[in-house]
C-alpha cells in the first residue's frame, strides 16, 4: 500500500518546550487516520508540520512524497486543511469565501463555480450560498470550512478537531459527511479529543500524550490490547472515594481511581457488581459497560481524556 | 517572491472591498471636500489676510491642498497596514487560512502591501480630482500629486504592517495612531511650513516619509522647489517600503507558521 505520510523520530520544540517528542507513524492511501489525545498532547503541532505550516524541529517527515520543509507550496497545493479555528472571511458570503480560497490554488473561476455547487450540495448548504458567514451557525460554518478545504480536490484531507464546540446534531451531521468522504476513498487525517469520534471514523489511530505516541492501532485492537473486557464505573461522593480506595483496588487487577470515580476493568461486570454489593461499598451510582478508547487512554496514562 | 500568488491575494482583497466600495468612495470624496472647505477656504481667509504675499507665494488653499492630499494618503496607508493585519492575524485569522495554501508568507505580505497601495491610489486620485475642482491646479497637474502620495501611503502601510505584526494584542494600535500617525499628520509640513517648527523638532519632521511626499507634491502642483533633491526623497520613500516589508517577514513567520 502506498504510504501518504511517513514520520520518523519527528520532533517539534518551541524554545525549551517539547510539543512533539520523537514520534513515528505512517498513513496509507485511502485510510482514515486519527490522532487522539487531550489538549496539549501535540496533535495540532503534528498536523501543522504535516500541513507544511510549521517547520519540523527534528526527525524526518514525508507527505505525499514531498518534503514539507523544502517543497511547502507544492505540498500545500495538494492538501485540504480544516483548521481548529474556522478562519473564514466573516464579511463575505459562502460562495465568495470558496471563490477566494479556490483562487489561492490557481483554479479558474468557472472551475471554482462548478466545484462550489457540488460541494455546497455535499455539505447541504446550497440554500445558504449567498448568506454572509456571520449569519451562519457554528455547525454551518464548520461545513463551509470543510467545503473550502475540498475545493481543489486535495489528495489528503487534514481535519484538526473537526467537531469541537458543536452540538450533538451538528456533530452527527458532520460525521456523516466525513464518512461519505471516506467511502469515496479520500485519505483523512483527524485529530480529536472525543473517543466516540475516533471510534466512529478512524481505521487506525494513535493515542498521544505529552508529545509522545502511547499506542497505535485500530480502535478495536487498542481496546483488545489495553482495556479488554468490561468496565464497571462507580461514582462516590466527594471525599468518600479515598476511604474505600484499598477495597476498590482489591476488586480487580486493574483499577483506576479518579477524582470522584473508580473504574474497574473486569472480565465479568455482573460478578464485580455482586462483589461491590457484598463488600458494602455503597457507591452513589454503578455503571457496567464495554470498554472504550477512553479506557485505553486512562489505562495508558492514568488520566481521563477531558482532564 | 511569488508574484502570481501575491496577485491572488490582491484579488481576494478586491473581493472584500467590493462589499464596501460605495461607502469608501463617498468618504473618499467627502474627506477632501471638508478639509478644503474648512481649512483651505475658512481658515485660509484669515491666513491670507495676514500674509498678503502668500505662503511660498501662493494662497493658503493652494499651499494646503497638495499637503493634505499626501497626509490623507499617509493615514490611509497606516489604516490598511493596521487593521488588515489585525483582522488577518488576530480577529478573523484569514491570514492563517492563506498560509495553508500555496501562498506563502512572502506572497501574502507582498499581496497585502500591493492592496494597500491600490487603496492609497484610489483615495489620492479622488483627492486630486476634488483639489482640481477647488481650482488649486488643472486636473492633470493635480493628478501628478498622486505619485508622491502613493509612495508615502505605501511607505506608511509597510511601516505600520511591520509594527502591527509584532503586536500580541490590538491595544498597541490606538497608541500608534495617537503618538505616531497623528503627530506626523500635523507636523510634517502639510498645514504649515516645517520651518515654523522649533529647531530641535525640524529634524524629526525631516525623517518622516510624509515630509518628503509633501515637498514633492507641492513641487508638482504649485511649482515650489523641494527642500531635498527629488530623487533623494523618492529613494528614501522606496527605502521605507522595502525596508519595513523585510522587517515584517520574520514576525509574520513566527505568528503564522510557528
Amino acid at each position: 500500500m502506498e504510504k501518504i505520510i511517513e514520520a520518523r523520530r519527528l520532533v517539534k520544540t518551541f524554545g525549551d518546550f517539547v510539543a512533539v517528542d520523537n514520534i513515528d507513524f505512517s498513513v496509507t492511501r485511502g485510510e482514515t487516520f486519527g490522532f487522539l489525545g487531550p489538549n496539549g498532547a501535540g496533535k495540532t503541532s503534528t498536523m501543522r508540520m504535516i500541513g507544511a505550516t510549521s517547520p519540523i524541529s527534528g526527525g524526518e517527515l514525508t507527505v505525499l512524497g514531498l518534503n514539507p520543509m523544502t517543497e511547502g507550496p507544492r505540498l500545500r497545493a495538494r492538501l485540504g486543511v480544516v483548521p481548529q479555528e474556522n478562519n473564514l472571511d466573516e464579511d463575505l458570503s459562502v460562495v465568495d469565501n470558496l471563490m477566494m480560497y479556490g483562487r489561492y490554488f490557481d483554479m479558474s473561476r468557472s472551475d471554482i463555480r462548478d466545484r462550489t455547487a457540488e460541494l455546497l450540495e455535499f455539505v447541504q448548504l446550497t440554500e445558504k450560498k449567498n448568506e454572509k458567514i456571520t449569519a451562519l451557525s457554528g455547525g454551518m460554518k464548520r461545513r463551509v470550512v470543510i467545503a473550502r478545504g475540498l475545493i481543489h480536490e486535495p489528495d489528503l484531507f487534514i481535519l484538526d478537531e473537526p467537531t469541537t464546540g458543536l452540538d450533538p446534531q451538528a456533530r452527527h451531521a458532520l460525521w456523516d459527511r466525513l464518512y461519505r468522504l471516506k467511502q469515496q476513498g479520500v485519505t483523512l487525517i483527524i485529530t480529536t479529543h472525543y473517543m466516540d469520534e475516533a471510534e466512529q471514523l478512524c481505521d487506525r489511530l494513535v493515542v498521544m500524550d505529552k508529545g509522545k505516541i502511547v499506542a497505535l492501532g485500530s480502535p478495536q485492537e487498542l481496546i483488545e490490547q489495553h482495556a479488554p473486557g468490561e468496565v464497571v464505573e462507580m461514582r462516590f461522593g466527594i471525599d468518600k472515594l479515598a476511604t474505600v480506595a484499598t477495597q476498590v483496588e482489591d476488586l480487580a487487577p486493574h483499577t483506576e481511581l479518579l477524582a470522584d470515580r473508580a473504574i474497574i476493568y473486569t472480565d465479568d461486570a455482573e460478578k464485580t457488581i455482586a462483589a461491590i454489593n457484598s463488600m458494602g461499598l455503597e457507591p452513589e451510582t454503578v455503571l457496567a459497560r464495554r470498554s472504550s478508547l477512553e479506557d485505553v487512554f486512562l489505562r495508558l496514562t492514568g488520566r481521563s481524556l477531558d482532564e | 517572491m511569488g508574484l502570481p500568488l501575491s496577485l491572488r491575494v490582491l484579488e481576494a482583497e478586491a473581493r472584500v472591498y467590493r462589499g464596501v466600495w460605495r461607502g469608501s468612495v463617498v468618504t473618499g470624496f467627502l474627506n477632501p471636500i471638508l478639509y478644503l472647505f474648512a481649512m483651505g477656504l475658512g481658515l485660509g481667509t484669515l491666513v491670507d489676510a495676514n500674509l498678503p504675499q502668500g505662503i511660498e507665494g501662493v494662497s493658503y488653499l493652494e499651499f494646503l491642498a497638495p499637503g493634505i492630499l499626501v497626509a490623507t494618503a499617509m493615514q490611509t496607508g497606516a489604516t490598511e497596514g493596521a487593521w488588515k493585519v489585525m483582522g488577518g492575524i488576530l480577529w478573523m485569522k484569514t491570514w492563517h487560512a492563506r498560509v495553508a495554501t500555496p501562498i506563502g508568507i512572502e506572497g501574502l505580505l507582498v499581496g497585502h502591501l500591493m492592496w494597500s497601495t491600490v487603496r492609497v491610489l484610489l483615495v489620492s486620485t479622488i483627492f486630486a480630482v476634488v483639489m482640481a475642482a477647488f481650482g488649486v491646479a488643472p486636473l492633470f497637474q493635480a493628478l501628478l500629486a498622486v505619485g508622491p502620495a502613493v509612495l508615502v501611503g505605501s511607505a506608511m502601510a509597510s511601516a505600520t504592517t511591520a509594527f502591527s505584526v509584532r503586536l500580541k494584542r490590538q491595544e498597541g494600535l490606538p497608541m500608534f495612531f495617537r503618538f505616531v500617525v497623528l503627530p506626523m499628520f500635523l507636523f510634517s509640513g502639510a498645514f504649515f511650513p516645517v520651518a515654523q517648527l522649533p529647531d530641535w523638532l525640524q529634524p524629526v519632521a525631516f525623517v518622516t516619509p510624509m515630509f518628503h511626499g509633501v515637498e514633492l507634491s507641492r513641487a508638482l502642483v504649485i511649482g515650489t522647489t523641494p527642500a531635498v533633491a527629488w530623487w533623494i526623497s523618492v529613494l528614501y520613500l522606496v527605502g521605507w517600503i522595502v525596508g519595513f516589508a523585510i522587517l515584517s517577514v520574520a514576525p509574520l513567520r513566527r505568528k503564522l507558521t510557528p
